[in-house]
C-alpha cells in the first residue's frame, strides 16, 4: 500500500512494531519446529525463484559481477538456509550435561529457548548475504525477527522487504527501510537481541542503546585485516589467492579484505612483479573497464577513497594503478609502497582496491606491526615454514586465521565467524548462528534420595567436617559420609 | 583513593606488559596460579571465615560450604581440565574442502576487569577469577567496599599467593569504580543490580568490550503439593535452606517468593513454620545459623519493605527487627499486595512472601509477566508441570525440588538472561567467557580451483554451481562440456 510506506518511521512507530511482533512472540508463534521449517522453506524457495532478480538488484548496487554475487551472496545464503533445514532438529535438542558428586543425585541439560524479539542491522556491501544469513540464525533459533537493511545498497533494500513480506509470516518476519532515523527510531526500543554488521563507530552506539535495556549484542565489525607474505611460498598462487580476497571480492569493500600486505624488504620486488603480471591475467590491461570488477558502492566512499590516495606521502608510494574514473565510481587496483604510518590509509581500514605493502628487515618484525594496530577480523599469512606458523597463531590475535588463503574461512559453516576487540564481540554461521539467538537455559533434576543433612543449620563443627568431605572427591570418604558414617 | 587513581594507570600498564609478554599464556604460569589460589583458599581458611563473621554473620559452615568448598572444587576442576581446556578443537570440513584442515584455537583477550559484590565476597571474586586466570588473562579485580573486611583479606592475600605484577587486586567504592570503567579493558565481568549493569554496559561500549552481566531478579518457587511426608520434609529443608539459609535471602539465587495452590497453603505454611523454628532455632544471630543484613542502608531498605500497613498485616511468622545489630528474624508473609514493593522489588533479605493461587498451573502466567529471573526453583514431581516450566518460561535456569544447589554444579552454565543478565559461567563454561575462540583454516598452496579467479565466463560460472553444492558428477559434466550453466 503506497500510502503507508510514505508514513514516516518514527519512535512511535517503532514501538508498535516491537509490540506487535512481541505479541506473536509470547503467543508462541515462532518457537514450534514446524513454525521455524515453514520460514526456513521459505527462504529457501525465495532465494530460488528469485535468483535472477537478486543478482540484478547487486549489480544496480555495486556492480557486482554475476558470477560474484552468485558465489559470494546468493550461494552462501542457500548454503546456510539449507544447513539449518538439515541440522534442526538437532540443534534444538536439549544437551545431556553430566553431573558431579556436588550436586549428587541428579540429572541436567541444557535447553536451547529463543530470546524473544530480535533486531538485525545489516551493511551495504553483502547486503542480501548479510541480511539473510543472521536472519536465518534468528528464525532458526525461534524469534522474532526485524531486518534493517542498509539504504546505501538500495535496490536489494527494497526487493528484501518485498520478498520478505511476500515469502515469509509477516506477523513475526518484518523489514523496516531507511537511514539514521530509522534506525535511532529502531535503536530506542528494547529488543531481545541485536545483530549488528557494520563499522566500530556505530558499532559503539549500537551498544550504548542496547546498553539502557540490558540487551545482549553481537557486533560484526572491521578492522585492517593484514596479510604476510613469507618468500618461502608458490609465489603464483599466493599472488592469485590475494588477489582474489581483495579485488574480485566486491573491489575491496569487504570486512576480511585483504586491507595491507607486509614482506621483506628482499622479497617486495618479486612480490610485485608478480602482482602486476596477475593483475592483468585478472581484470586485462585496463581494469577499470573490465566487467568482472565491482565498482565503489557511493560518491561518497570514492571521494574517501581518492582523498587517502591523495594525501600527501602517499600519492608517490604508488607504483601500480592509481587511476579513477568519477562517472562510473571505478577505481583501478592501486598498490603503493612503504606509505608512512602516519597517514591516513595507514590507519583507518581501507575497504576499497588500495593495497599498501609495508616492507620489513625480517619477518619476525610483521607480528610487532600487527599488534600495534587494533585486532583485525581476520589476519593472513603465507607460508610454508611450520613454525612462522606456529608462531603467527599464537602471538597474532583476531577474529578469525588463514594460512596461505584469504576470505575462504568465511565459507566454512563449521567454523565461528567473528571479531575480537575493535572487530566485534560475539559469532556466528552454521550452528553458532542458532546459538547467538539462543538463551540456553541450564535445568537441573534433583531427586529425593542421598540428603546431607550438613547443608543446613543447625551447623555444627561436624557437619562443617563433613561437607569438606564431600567437596573433597575423596571416594571413601564420601561413600562414608552418604551412608551417615560421619554423623553430626 | 588519590593514590590509588595517582597508580592507576601505570598499575594497568605493568599488567597489560605482563600480558604481552606472553608470561599469562604459558600453561605453566596459569597452573602456578591457580596453584597459588588453592592454597590460599587452604591456609587463610581461618581468616576468611573470620572476614565472612565480621562483614555478613556468617558461620563458618555456611562460608565453607557457599564460598571456600565451591572454590576449592572449581580450583581443583580447572587444574585437571586445564589442558584440555587449552587445546585446539578441530572443525569439521566438507570433502570438497580437501586438503585443508579447520580448527577452533583458544586464545586470552588480554586485560580484564572482574567487579564482585558483597553478598558472597569471595566466592563472586575468585570464581571468575579462575576463569581468567586459566584463559591466560592479567586480571584487576575490584571487590565489593559493602564487605570490608573481606576485600581487605582479598587485597592482603592476593599480591602474596598470585603474580602481582598480572592479577591485581583494587579496592573502593563507585567513585573507583567509575575510573576503572573509564579505562579501557578487553572483558569486564560484573556481578551486581540491573542499574550499576547498565552504567557498566554503557562505559564497555565506548571500547566495544565484551560483557558478562551476572544481575538478580525476583526467583519465584513454585510449590506443588506432595503426598508424602518424607518427601515433604526434604523439601521444606531445601526451600528454607534456599532462603534463609542463603546469606539471609541476600543472593541473587536465593528464593525470593513462593507460588503455591490456595488448598495447599495452610499445610505450607505449617511446615514452613515448624521446619524454621528447628532449623534456625530460637536465637538464629547468636548461634550464627543466619547470617545477618549487610549494612544500614539495606536493613533500613527491608524494613521499609514491611512498614506498608498492607504489607504489616499479611505477615504470619516472625518479623522481629533488631537495628542495632543489623539482623532481621526469619519472616514469612501470606499474600502481601502484588503491587506493593516487596513484591514488585528483588527482596534480598529474609522475608518470604507466600502468594497463592487457584491452581498451581496459573504460576506459569505468573512468572511470564514479571521480568526473567535468574532461576525458577519447582518443587514437584508432576512431569507434565516440569515439562511445562521449562518449555512456556524462560529464565537463566531452573532448578526442579532445590535451591540454590545449581551454583555448585559445574557442567552446566550459571547465568541470567534479559533482566537478569547475559553470558555465563563456573565449570569449562567461566574459561569460555574469557576466552576468544579463534577460527583457523589451513589451506595448501598445491591444489586449486582455478575457476576461483577472474576473468568470469559462463564456464567458470557453470563449475562454481556445481562445486558449491557438491555435484561432483555435474562438475565432472560441465568440465567435459556436456552441461552448460542454465
Amino acid at each position: 500500500m503506497p500510502d503507508e510506506k510514505k508514513k514516516v518511521f518514527d519512535v512511535e512507530s517503532a514501538a508498535s512494531l516491537v509490540k506487535e511482533l512481541r505479541g506473536s512472540f509470547n503467543a508462541g508463534k515462532t518457537k514450534s519446529y514446524e513454525w521455524r521449517i515453514a520460514q526456513l522453506k521459505g527462504i529457501e524457495k525465495m532465494i530460488d525463484e528469485r535468483e535472477k532478480d537478486i543478482i540484478e538488484a547487486l549489480h544496480e548496487d555495486l556492480s557486482k559481477p554475476e558470477l560474484e554475487a552468485f558465489v559470494s551472496e546468493v550461494s552462501m545464503s542457500k548454503g546456510a538456509c539449507k544447513l539449518a533445514l538439515k541440522e534442526l532438529g538437532h540443534w534444538m535438542k536439549p544437551e545431556k550435561a553430566k553431573t558431579s558428586m556436588t550436586t549428587y543425585p541428579s540429572s541436567a541439560e541444557i535447553v536451547s529457548e529463543p530470546l524473544g524479539v530480535v533486531l538485525v542491522i545489516s551493511t551495504w556491501n553483502y547486503p542480501f548475504l548479510l541480511s539473510i544469513d543472521p536472519v536465518i540464525g534468528a528464525i532458526a533459533a525461534g524469534n522474532a525477527v526485524v531486518l534493517k537493511p542498509s539504504e546505501i545498497a538500495p535496490a536489494i533494500s527494497t526487493l528484501l522487504s518485498k520478498l520478505l513480506e511476500e515469502y515469509l509470516d509477516n506477523s513475526s518476519i518484518r523489514v523496516v527501510e531507511g537511514a539514521v532515523a530509522e534506525t535511532t527510531a529502531l535503536l530506542e526500543q528494547k529488543w531481545d537481541k541485536i545483530f549488528y554488521t557494520g563499522s566500530p563507530r556505530v558499532g559503539r552506539i549500537v551498544m550504548a542503546a542496547a546498553a539502557k535495556h540490558l540487551t545482549p549484542v553481537t557486533l560484526e565489525l572491521g578492522g585492517k585485516c593484514p596479510v604476510v607474505v613469507d618468500s618461502n611460498v608458490n609465489l603464483q598462487v599466493a599472488v592469485r589467492r590475494i588477489i582474489a580476497g581483495k579485488w574480485a571480492c566486491n573491489n575491496g569493500q569487504a570486512c576480511i579484505a585483504p586491507d595491507y600486505v607486509i614482506t621483506t624488504k628482499d622479497f617486495a620486488p618479486k612480490l610485485i612483479d608478480v602482482l602486476r603480471h596477475e593483475l592483468e591475467e585478472f581484470f586485462g590491461k585496463n581494469p577499470i573497464e573490465s566487467e568482472d570488477m565491482s565498482r565503489i558502492v557511493s560518491v561518497q566512499h570514492f571521494k574517501r577513497l581518492t582523498r587517502l590516495l591523495d594525501e600527501d606521502e602517499v600519492s608517490d608510494k604508488i607504483i601500480i594503478g592509481g587511476q579513477r574514473d568519477e562517472n562510473q565510481l571505478k577505481i583501478a587496483p592501486t598498490i603503493l609502497v612503504d606509505v608512512p604510518e602516519d597517514t591516513e590509509i595507514m590507519k583507518e581500514e581501507i575497504f576499497g582496491p588500495l593495497l599498501p605493502i609495508l616492507t620489513v628487515e625480517n619477518l619476525e618484525e610483521s607480528f610487532d606491526v600487527i599488534n600495534s594496530k587494533s585486532k583485525p577480523l581476520a589476519a593472513y599469512l603465507f607460508s610454508e615454514n611450520k613454525q612462522l606458523q606456529k608462531d603467527f597463531v599464537n602471538n597474532i590475535s583476531s577474529g578469525g586465521m588463514l594460512i596461505n588463503d584469504t576470505i575462504l574461512h568465511l565459507t566454512v559453516s563449521s567454523l565461528p565467524f567473528g571479531g575480537v576487540g575493535e572487530s566485534g564481540m560475539g559469532s556466528y554461521h552454521g550452528k553458532f548462528s542458532f546459538d547467538t539467538f539462543s538463551h540456553k537455559k541450564a535445568v537441573l533434576y534433583r531427586g529425593f534420595t542421598g540428603e546431607s543433612p550438613a547443608r543446613y543449620p543447625p551447623y555444627t563443627p561436624g557437619k562443617l567436617k563433613l561437607l569438606k568431605t564431600l567437596t573433597s572427591g575423596n571416594i571413601v570418604s564420601i561413600l562414608l559420609a552418604l551412608l551417615g558414617f560421619s554423623k553430626d | 583513593m588519590a593514590e590509588i587513581v595517582k597508580h592507576l594507570e601505570p598499575d594497568l600498564e605493568e599488567l597489560r606488559e605482563s600480558y604481552r609478554s606472553g608470561k599469562t599464556k604459558e600453561a605453566s604460569w596459569r597452573k602456578s596460579q591457580l596453584k597459588g589460589l588453592l592454597t590460599l583458599l587452604k591456609e587463610q581458611e581461618k581468616d576468611i571465615f573470620k572476614a565472612l563473621e565480621q562483614d555478613l554473620g556468617k558461620h563458618y559452615a555456611e562460608s565453607y560450604r557457599d564460598e571456600v568448598g565451591t572454590l576449592t572444587k572449581s580450583v581443583n576442576l580447572a587444574l585437571s581440565s586445564l589442558k584440555d581446556w587449552m587445546s585446539s578443537r578441530k572443525a569439521k570440513l566438507p570433502i570438497a574442502a580437501f586438503p585443508s584442515t579447520a580448527e577452533v584455537f583458544p586464545e586470552p583477550l588480554g586485560l580484564v576487569l572482574i567487579i564482585s559484590s558483597w553478598n558472597f565476597p569471595f566466592g563472586l571474586s575468585l570464581e571468575p577469577v579462575i576463569g581468567a586466570i586459566a584463559a591466560g588473562n592479567s586480571v584487576v579485580l575490584k571487590p565489593s567496599e559493602l564487605a570490608p573486611a573481606s576485600s581487605s583479606l582479598l587485597a592482603k592475600t592476593i599480591p602474596t599467593y598470585l603474580d602481582k605484577k598480572a592479577v591485581k587486586v583494587i579496592e573502593g567504592g563507585a567513585a573507583i569504580g567509575e575510573h576503572l570503567l573509564r579505562c579501557k579493558w578487553d572483558k569486564i565481568f560484573f556481578t551486581g543490580n540491573a542499574r550499576v549493569g547498565r552504567i557498566v554496559l554503557t562505559a564497555a561500549a565506548n571500547y566495544l568490550t565484551p560483557v558478562t552481566l551476572e544481575l538478580g531478579g525476583k526467583c519465584p518457587a513454585i510449590f506443588d503439593s506432595f503426598s508424602s511426608s518424607w518427601d515433604k520434609e526434604m523439601v521444606i529443608k531445601r526451600v528454607l535452606g534456599g532462603k534463609f539459609g542463603a546469606c539471609a535471602g541476600q543472593a541473587c539465587i536465593a528464593i525470593d517468593y513462593i507460588l503455591v495452590q490456595e488448598g495447599f497453603a495452610p499445610t505450607l505454611l505449617e511446615l514452613l513454620r515448624s521446619m524454621t523454628k528447628k532449623m534456625f532455632g530460637e536465637n538464629p544471630r547468636e548461634t550464627k545459623s543466619m547470617a545477618r543484613i549487610i549494612n544500614k542502608q539495606h536493613f533500613l531498605r527491608l524494613k521499609n519493605l514491611l512498614d506498608d500497613p498492607s504489607v504489616q498485616s499479611s505477615i504470619v511468622h516472625g518479623g522481629g527487627m533488631d537495628e542495632d545489630n543489623l539482623f532481621i528474624e526469619p519472616t514469612i508473609l501470606m499474600n502481601p499486595p502484588l503491587k506493593a514493593s516487596i513484591m514488585t522489588d528483588e527482596i534480598f533479605g529474609p522475608l518470604l512472601p507466600i502468594i497463592t493461587l487457584k491452581k498451581i498451573e496459573d504460576s506459569i502466567e505468573f512468572i511470564n509477566s514479571r521480568p526473567k529471573a535468574l532461576a525458577i526453583y519447582v518443587f514437584t514431581k508432576n512431569e507434565t508441570l516440569k515439562r511445562r516450566i521449562i518449555s512456556e518460561t524462560s529464565s537463566g535456569s531452573v532448578t526442579f525440588n532445590d535451591a540454590i544447589i545449581q551454583y555448585a554444579a559445574d557442567t552446566i552454565p550459571f547465568g541470567g538472561v534479559g533482566e537478569s543478565g547475559f553470558g555465563r559461567y563456573h565449570g569449562k563454561f567461566s574459561f569460555d567467557t574469557f576466552t576468544h575462540e579463534k577460527a583457523i583454516l589451513r589451506r595448501s598452496l598445491l591444489t586449486e580451483f582455478w575457476f576461483r579467479f577472474p576473468p568470469w565466463n559462463d564456464f567458470k560460472l557453470a563449475l562454481t554451481k556445481s562445486a558449491y553444492s557438491f555435484d561432483y558428477f555435474g562438475f565432472l559434466l560441465v568440465l567435459l562440456g556436456l552441461k552448460k550453466n542454465s
